[in-house]
């Protein structure tokens, strides 16, 4: 056994828990999850189903953790995790995987399907099994500070941008503000309108914000490749920051998995609960709307959609601020087919979207992206992940369909009236 | 050992040795999961009305959204040979007599024309279930021997009940020792099989629901 080989197994061993050895027990091979998985019903290959991608984690924990498995074990009856096997496996475990959390929700036995990958990504991560494309972002994330590589002097730069264009200071490293404000790499360098858009929302709402000059990116490739170690890093800069500007809460930007990370990964990895809260941009949206702190006016009349951001709403829990946003601006609002609680992923979550190896598969799965959008035929497309709306955007260039897409945050900065004239009136 | 004998041990010392095999079996699969334990979730949690482990190890005997139409075979014949097997299993007179002597519980049981019908309709479901796998692509790649095994000892008890009960194929008291044979053999299978999952389907139901829950998502 190589050496990377013997820590991956011994780091997956210690990934697996009492809910992990329930779920294997339950699985009755249905095959239920298959039809949930978006890079099985649009290839049509067995091999994609959810509860296969984790099966040299089912054969370690019955050779490890039971007595049976202990027993076959011995007499020699079964087969050991090897090197070739797991590398066979990236593919599943990465590229065919955006940890959307689809088949957990439809698994008739309950398992959670997902937390099962996820676990599994560390022992695949630690056995040197990770693809290349999120190696890449997790080094410049922990070396550089940002998975895409861009450094604080970009972020000023935006930042100077921003204030020339609308006249709004964009406040940095402002102690004792209420909500430090976090940004993903996407949208610096693909998407400054989300800055500008959180100044004018901000001050509408007559609330104190910062960015932090140490913790500027929320996104967490060590989370998507499964290094608790890195992902910890990553964290441990945002509450550094966090404490030291002694905010009360943290926003989390436009992006699913950063908001995981931070939200409901964050404190186990450090250790202990945080000090402040952390709120997805929307929820934060939400809560602004519901205080009438959010206050608009006109509406979009072209036809809109929105595309739920897995980790926002499945794994996240928020469904219906969008909603509410949505129709504050917009009166031609339509849900596709299967929107919400099922909606479909864009199919580059989770990592895979760095994966370039993994580009033919998510073109063929985007298939059903396609098919969700050809059902309400919209003008433009709304989201709130700078990554999906990334792989949307390729996406739709990919099949020629011509449907711009759009961040909501932005979408609502739109409508809020020009600060600098309802002051003067 | 004539046909008497063979149903006095089935009845007796083979009954015994099953059912000690499967209680302590039971005992220790559920020990071996459920002691590995799960670390405290740190991170602050999310309220939302219908989001608990409990909700969810209800909640998950109904198919999600839009999947019954994706998979009737599935959810139909399943249904149908789980409700069916319960059926068979726990409201025949004969059974509950026998967990009367045993525990000392009863209740009332279903007329035996009734009870026959529904272990017809069950036998049937499961060779749908049986055709289902053999048909079905990512059924069949999922499939291994454990699959058609189980398959195999949970089938034999309802089919050998039946048989035994409709006098066919062997004289009564051969087929009713069979029939108890093929029932120990399910006990001592189910707690190291997939079959287990009727213990831990409870427990996965509530880890999801839990773990979901936790963040507020209703799964």
């Amino acid at each position: 056994m190589s050496a990377s080989l013997e820590k991956g197994v011994r780091v997956l061993k210690e990934m697996i828990d009492a809910p992990i050895a329930s779920y294997f027990n339950s699985c009755v091979h249905c095959g239920l999850c298959a039809e949930a998985c978006l890079f099985y019903t649009e290839t049509g290959d067995p091999k994609y189903t959810p509860i296969h991608k984790l099966e040299p984690m089912r054969r370690l924990y019955e050779q490890e953790y039971t007595l049976l498995g202990r027993l076959k074990k011995m007499v020699g009856l079964s087969k050991a995790v090897t090197d070739s096997e797991l590398g066979q496996w990236q593919e599943l475990v990465y590229n065919s995987c955006t940890l959307c959390g689809r088949c957990s929700a439809v698994c008739p036995v309950g398992n959670d399907i997902t937390y099962m990958v996820r676990k599994f990504r560390e022992g695949m991560s630690a056995s040197g099994h990770a693809p290349v494309g999120i190696k890449g972002a997790v080094n410049r994330t922990v070396n550089i500070g940002s998975p895409m590589g861009v450094k604080l002097p970009a972020v000023k730069a935006q930042m100077k941008h921003v204030e020339e264009d609308y006249g709004i200071p964009i406040p940095m490293d402002q102690v004792g503000a209420e909500y430090m404000v976090m940004l993903s790499s996407m949208e610096i360098i693909n998407f400054p309108e989300y800055l500008a858009a959180i100044a004018k929302i901000m001050k509408q709402a007559g609330k104190t914000w910062t960015l932090c000059s140490t913790a500027f990116e929320a996104t967490n490739a060590g989370m998507q490749i499964g290094n608790s170690d890195l992902a910890k890093v990553i964290v441990t800069r945002i509450v550094d920051g966090a404490e030291k500007l002694k905010v009360k809460t943290v926003i989390s930007p436009e992006c699913g998995h950063a908001y995981t990370a931070l939200r409901w990964e964050g404190a186990n990895l450090i250790g202990r609960p945080f000090s402040f809260k952390v709120q997805h941009i929307i929820e934060v949206l939400g809560e602004f709307q519901e205080k009438g702190l959010l206050k608009t006016e006109g509406f979009e009349t072209d036809r809109l959609t929105f595309h739920d951001p897995c980790q926002l709403a499945r794994r996240g829990g928020v469904l219906q601020p969008q909603r509410n946003l949505m129709n504050m601006v917009a009166k031609n609002f339509v849900e596709m087919p299967d929107a919400g609680y099922m909606n479909w992923c864009c199919g580059g979550g989770g990592g895979a979207s760095a994966i370039e190896e993994g580009e033919e598969l998510r073109t063929e799965a985007f298939k059903r992206k396609k098919f969700q959008l050809e059902a309400v035929k919209p003008d433009r497309l709304v989201t709130a992940c700078a990554n999906c709306r990334i792989v949307l955007e390729e996406g739709l260039e990919h099949y020629q369909m011509d449907i711009p897409v759009i961040g909501l945050t932005e979408l609502i900065a739109e409508h809020i009236p020009d600060l600098a004239k309802s002051e003067g009136a | 050992m004539n046909e008497m004998q063979f149903l006095t041990w089935v009845r007796g010392q083979g009954l015994d040795l099953a059912v000690s095999i499967f209680l302590l079996g039971v005992l220790w699969r559920l020990l071996e999961i459920y002691g590995l334990g799960r670390k405290k979730d740190l991170t602050a949690p999310r309220h939302t009305p219908g989001a608990s482990g409990w909700h969810t190890v209800f909640r998950r005997s109904l198919p999600a959204e839009g999947m019954l139409k994706k998979s009737p075979v599935t959810y139909i014949a399943g249904y149908t040979f789980h409700i069916g097997l319960g059926g068979v299993v726990f409201l025949f007179a004969p059974h509950i007599k026998l967990i009367q002597s045993l525990t000392g519980l009863h209740w009332p049981g279903l007329p035996s024309q009734f009870v026959d019908l529904i272990a017809i309709v069950t036998i049937a479901a499961m060779v749908v279930v049986l055709v289902d796998r053999i048909s079905k692509p990512v059924k069949r790649f999922l499939s291994t021997f454990e699959d058609w095994f189980t398959w195999l000892v949970t089938f034999l008890p309802l089919l050998t009940g039946w048989l035994a009960v409709r006098h066919l194929l062997l004289p009564y008291t051969s087929m009713l020792a069979v029939h108890i044979l093929s029932v120990e053999i399910l006990l001592i299978v189910l707690p190291f099989t997939k079959l287990f999952h009727a213990f831990t389907v409870f427990g996965s139901r509530w880890y999801n629901g839990t773990v979901n829950g936790h963040k507020g998502v209703v799964v």
